[in-house]
């Protein structure tokens, strides 16, 4: 793929127009997830494991039938049998068999004519249970004695003799540890935990589900990947792919939660049994017990350094729990962890554990935030040790084109130094510090995501532009296509119109998750326009009665190539388009792809904050955004990403955590408890763009949302060990953990 | 179970209907009025989204009961705008890309409104704590807060 | 459920007296919708007192004191001007409660009511030697504050007794309060701990003093000896420090998902020495 912006001077990429769907959104007209409503529709809900572990020995929905307004109960029997691998893993997600394997998994549901019927039909469903033992901690899941979450979950990678809840085991690496760390001037080892955080997306899950019993159905929901929500339906009840066609709502945030199922194969089940659509949509303490949060970590760290900041070496072991499923992100964090730098001796362990806790499910950059908050920690605990600068000591070991990543592959160009040259030329870096104040700094990575993309462009009869992709939008990106669109086909952006199409309209695409809705839809659109633009090229030559390839194609024009074409007055596209009917018919332009040009991106935060030193609660006083967007396509909503990612990220650092009771019951299922940050804790999130750009997109566009959240957690706690002089290595930074460390009592 | 029946004014314009006492007052604007653009977030008054004013008074919709609202006039997101004409704070959203997902913009829109009609120049911290009950989780507040300013400078400037 | 909305107080504890299931009284609802919503409580009869004449009034007694409607939301205290010059603590105290939107709603009785050892309101109201009137079948009668609270979601009030008036005694001079909580983040939590200071001075002296905490104990308590540390003193680090002693020894805090019982403790003393100092300030005219 020919990157153009190197050559290329954009009349509509890198301006910052209203978003197409801005009225919408700010009138309350814009239909999200709930906001769907079907004629003759029931309201569904589900009734949840209160045990952390047990064995379901007896399910009774006699009463609740009995409930005048009750039309269908479904429990597992509803549900084909004979899936295996994640088909089954998501089936038994959405609803238990044999055992309830975490406080909050679905063991019945049930359709009402009202909510609240449903939900009084719960309370007069009889379950029996016989309660097991549970773990819910990622290093007690992995001893000996600890209770078998499932037997015969792990796969061929799992060294024997090791406990059955390791369900994948990863090794990887190079070169001589042994002879690295001995070149080092400086050893350290360290071992770090952090704790699992959930998405925190104000949208609880929502959908509306119709499934008739000839096998074809309809569902409505709010998710990132419709086409995910497809298939993983249709294998979770047994049906054709196509048969069911999705429709996404607008979606109130999602952050890599909405990428799966919890809910929708529940509605159309209980719809196939009542023969009516049903409506479930997800309270939020459903929401925080089961949907899927991200894991929990715990690390160990050892690298070494030579006085003048070269790192010698580095390993890492990392043990994370997905929840009773396998699927932590472990695979990322090895991949990850060390891959800012250039490190000739490296290995990594990664260990996937299985919990009495919900099927983790992707959370913005999954497994990267972990690996960074240990290794960032630690890098900077070198360079304290050793009295050295922390971003020249990046700066010393960044990756840069050519570099062999510690993950194996070459890098293409990326910008990790121009971020850390940019955030150290920027006045907070030397802004003075009060008392009790302290700064930190860390950089990360995410490397995007191509994955399966389908787009269309249609010519309207009046020259305007009619953009259909499958990437829901869900922080601006309709206006990102819009603006390539426009780019493009050298038409004003307001000329554009771009749909998110449902499954039964384009072919298969990928969620906007991987940060790659801008990079890969955006590409596609842009190779679709050019199809188009082929055809509307194909049209003036008709009518002029030269060749199609002596005609060019400018600022929206059809115009001949050049004076041996001959000479004919420019065609406009709403000339051509008003005449297409008789010309060869409607004009259109298609793309398909799994574009593997995703450039990764870089960023590198700086943090000041303040700990109160009587009782250990951390304010942020300034923070700093720096990171690779390659091509900013649409300025504010890269910085939005850019802010969006850091304040999650200091969420994650402060105050966000599942916190489990000894009974293996969340304790804090609410936003009351479960601490997002509100706009109090906050002060204005400083960002610079920087543009390295990504010869992979014809623009030159990286993917940005996720690098965002994977700084701020080594930022912060080194910005807390700045303040207080002692070294956390355990999230979050809750003020009972400061207080006890500034006290001294670890 | 016997239903109560409420009348009510929701954005000038007076309604009826039936609702279960359990009912919240987001529950019926939403399911029997109609009126979506409130959100349900949270149901425990932690989240904003479902933010509305009673007789002039910011609440959680979600923490009122729908009886409660006989006699009442209330106004939620759908009532912001004059006909066409956006007001200042829904014009700033869009202009400064204040909104991402747009799940909270419903109810931050209704809670700032209510702040500049009490306090036409508020400080960046009395629009911090003002607005804390309203989570976004998408923009980490800074162009929300910095749309509100504008829009507050803007109404101030036309007044 | 059934819904009623009595027109006196009799009425509403006649409902109340009458009823044989689960009762709630409802004025601003923050607490009674959650328990409803999460099926924690659906009682089977919820009055509503908000169409009782009088509960929306802020009047000042003849004495100088403070009578508080049952059904003021905290909004109204604080945009009281009057009251909050008076007591400023206790406004803060329900200030501090929830966010602007639950400010909107929210009552001081509520608070009280609900028998949360967290509840924001009821320190400082406690230090202030507040009362609230309880109304039944027998009539009314004024209990102290402090005597409501009888354990995590407990009050002393009998089936069919109902508080329908919060009363505060006239400020006096040379008095100040202050109410301090901690919490994690800058809004929106629970107290992890909370602290209301009450005193009055002499000159530099302090003459008298309450000192009461919160949430770190099954109910909130009073702590004598922490008002003896300071009276008869001008504040100094010595009397800071021998309130800071016996503020924390005064705890008997439980391990949570808030906090632990070693942070409470300490966070306690802090806080009694925070709050006394702006009580103080306010007290000698120093501070509003």
């Amino acid at each position: 793929m020919a990157l153009d912006s190197d050559t290329q001077k954009f009349k509509y990429i890198g301006t910052r127009p209203d978003r197409p769907d801005g009225l919408d959104k700010v009138t309350g007209r814009a239909r999200f997830g709930a906001d769907f409503s079907m004629p003759g529709m029931l309201h569904g809900a589900i009734l949840r494991s209160p045990h952390a572990h047990a064995k379901i020995l007896k399910i009774d929905a006699t009463k609740a039938l009995a409930l005048r307004g009750v039309k269908a109960v479904v429990t597992r029997a509803d549900f084909p049998t004979g899936l295996t691998g994640e088909d089954w893993n998501i089936q038994e997600n959405v609803m238990a068999g044999e055992k309830a394997l975490y406080d909050g998994h679905a063991v019945a549901a049930v359709a009402a004519t009202s909510q609240l019927i449903a939900r009084d039909a719960l309370k007069l469903i009889e379950v029996e249970y016989e309660v097991l033992r549970h773990v819910t901690d990622v290093d007690k899941a992995m001893a000996d004695d600890a209770p078998v979450i499932r037997e015969g979950a792990a796969d061929y990678s799992v060294p024997e003799g090791m406990h059955p809840n390791i369900v994948r085991y990863m090794e990887s690496g190079r070169g001589d540890l042994e002879a690295g760390f001995a070149a080092a001037d400086l050893v350290l080892e360290q071992s770090y935990k952090t704790e699992a955080a959930h998405q925190g997306y104000i949208e609880p899950h929502a959908c509306v589900g119709q499934l008739g019993a000839d096998g074809k159905g309809e569902l409505w929901c709010c998710t990132q990947g419709h086409w995910f929500v497809r298939q993983m339906c249709t294998a979770v009840l047994g049906l054709e792919a196509t048969q069911l066609r999705v429709t996404p709502s607008e979606i109130g945030g999602g952050f890599g939660g909405k990428t799966t199922v919890f809910i929708d194969p529940v509605a159309l089940a209980l719809s196939r049994k009542a023969n009516r659509p049903v409506k479930i949509v997800m309270s939020r303490s459903e929401v925080l017990r089961a949907s899927g949060p991200t894991s929990s970590a715990s690390m160990d760290i050892k690298m070494g350094m030579t006085r003048d900041g070269k790192i010698t070496a580095a390993s890492g072991t990392f043990r994370m729990q997905g929840g009773a499923f396998p699927g932590a992100p472990v695979d990322v964090t090895t991949m990850l962890a060390f891959a800012n730098y250039d490190i000739a001796d490296v290995h990594h362990i990664g260990f996937d554990v299985m919990t009495n806790r919900p099927k983790q499910a992707a959370y913005r950059a999954p497994g990267a935030p972990m690996g960074a908050f240990a290794v960032e920690s630690m890098l900077d605990e070198l360079c304290r040790q050793l009295g050295l600068d922390p971003i020249d000591t990046r700066l010393k070991n960044a990756v840069k084109e050519g570099t062999r990543a510690t993950f194996g592959p070459k890098f293409p160009p990326v910008g990790l130094i121009e971020t850390l040259e940019a955030a150290k030329a920027h006045p907070q870096y030397n802004t003075p510090l009060g008392p009790n104040q302290g700064r930190g700094v860390a950089s990360g990575y995410w490397m995007n995501w191509g994955g399966e993309t389908s787009a269309s462009v249609a010519i309207g009869e009046d020259g305007t532009v009619q953009v259909s992709i499958g990437t829901p939008d869900i922080g601006g990106s309709r206006a990102s296509m819009a603006l390539m669109a426009a780019e493009a086909f050298g038409v004003p952006y307001d000329n554009v119109r771009v749909n998110i199409a449902d499954t039964g309209t384009l072919g298969i695409n990928e969620p906007t998750h991987g940060s790659r809705a801008t990079f890969a839809s955006g590409l596609a659109t842009v190779e679709a326009a050019k199809e188009a633009i082929g055809k509307l090229c194909k049209r003036a030559a008709d009518k002029w009665g030269i060749d199609a390839e002596a005609v060019t194609w400018e600022d929206g024009f059809a115009k001949p190539s050049g004076p041996n074409a001959g000479e004919f007055p420019p065609l406009s596209i709403a000339e051509i388009a008003a005449e297409m009917g008789s010309t060869g018919g409607p004009i259109s332009g298609h793309f398909e792809s799994s574009p593997d040009g995703f450039g990764g991106s870089f960023g590198t935060h700086i943090v000041d904050l303040e700990v109160d030193p009587e009782t250990g609660r951390s304010t942020i006083l300034r923070y700093l955004v720096v990171q690779d967007a390659g091509k900013a396509i649409h300025p504010a909503y890269v910085e939005g990403q850019f802010q969006g990612g850091a304040v999650q990220g200091i969420g994650w650092a402060l105050n966000e955590e599942y916190i489990y009771g000894a009974d293996g019951r969340l304790q804090n299922p609410i936003f009351l408890d479960y601490r997002v940050p509100v706009a109090s804790d906050l002060p204005m999130i400083d960002t610079i763009i920087v543009e390295v750009p990504n010869p992979g997109h014809p623009y030159g566009v990286r993917g940005v949302g996720e690098t965002g959240i994977t700084p701020p957690l080594p930022a912060v706690a080194n910005a807390v060990r700045d303040a207080i002089g002692v070294r956390m290595t355990q999230l979050p930074l809750t003020p009972p953990r400061v207080l006890a460390a500034i006290k001294g009592r670890g | 179970m016997s239903k109560i029946h409420v009348t009510t004014t929701v954005n000038g314009d007076e309604v009826e209907y039936l609702c279960d006492p359990r009912e919240t007052l987001l529950d019926c604007l939403r399911d029997r009025v109609g009126l979506t653009g409130a959100k349900e977030g949270c149901g425990t008054g932690d989240c904003g989204a479902c933010s509305v004013t009673l007789d002039g008074r910011l609440v959680c919709s979600c923490l009122v009961l729908g009886a409660e609202a006989e006699g009442k006039e209330v106004t939620t997101i759908e009532g912001m705008a004059t006909g066409d004409t956006l007001h200042p704070l829904q014009r700033k959203f869009i202009e400064h890309a204040a909104l991402q997902c747009g799940i909270c913009t419903p109810g931050i829109l209704i809670a700032a409104k209510a702040l500049l009609e009490k306090n036409p120049d508020p400080t960046e911290t009395e629009m911090r704590y003002w607005l804390a009950g309203n989570l976004c989780r998408c923009t980490g507040y800074d162009k929300i807060i910095r749309a509100v300013m504008d829009a507050a400078q803007e109404m101030r400037e036309a007044s | 459920m059934r819904y009623h909305t009595p027109s006196s107080f009799e009425d509403a504890t006649a409902i109340a007296a009458r009823a044989t299931g689960t009762t709630r009284y409802l004025a601003g609802g923050t607490d009674v919708l959650v328990q409803l919503r999460s099926d924690v409580v659906t009682p089977d009869d919820l009055i509503d007192v908000k169409h009782i004449p009088g509960v929306k009034d802020i009047t000042q007694t003849d004495d100088g004191g403070w009578r508080i409607g049952v059904a003021v939301a905290g909004a109204e205290m604080t945009e009281h001007g009057g009251l909050g010059r008076d007591w400023p603590g206790i406004v803060e105290g329900m200030d501090l409660i929830g966010s602007t939107q639950v400010q909107g709603r929210a009552t001081l009785t509520g608070n009280l009511c609900n028998g949360s050892p967290a509840a924001d309101g009821v320190p400082a109201l406690i230090a202030a030697n507040a009362t609230v009137t309880v109304t039944g079948p027998d009539g009314a009668r004024d209990v102290a504050v402090e005597a409501i609270p009888a354990g995590p979601g407990k009050t002393t009030l009998a089936q069919g007794e109902m508080v329908t008036a919060v009363n505060i005694p006239a400020r006096g001079k040379n008095g100040g309060d202050a109410y301090l909580r901690f919490i994690p983040r800058t809004e929106m939590d629970i107290a992890v701990v909370g602290c209301a200071v009450n005193l009055t001075v002499e000159g530099e002296k302090i003459t008298g003093a309450r000192v009461v905490l919160g949430a770190v104990a099954p109910t909130i308590r009073a702590v004598e000896d922490a008002a003896r540390a300071i009276i008869g003193t001008t504040l100094d680090d010595a009397a800071l420090n021998a309130l800071d002693a016996a503020a924390q020894a005064a705890c008997a805090p439980i391990d949570d998902k808030r906090g632990t019982i070693e942070f409470r403790t300490e966070v306690a003393g802090v806080l009694a020495k925070r709050a006394a100092k702006i009580a103080y300030a306010r007290a000698r005219g120093e501070a509003k």
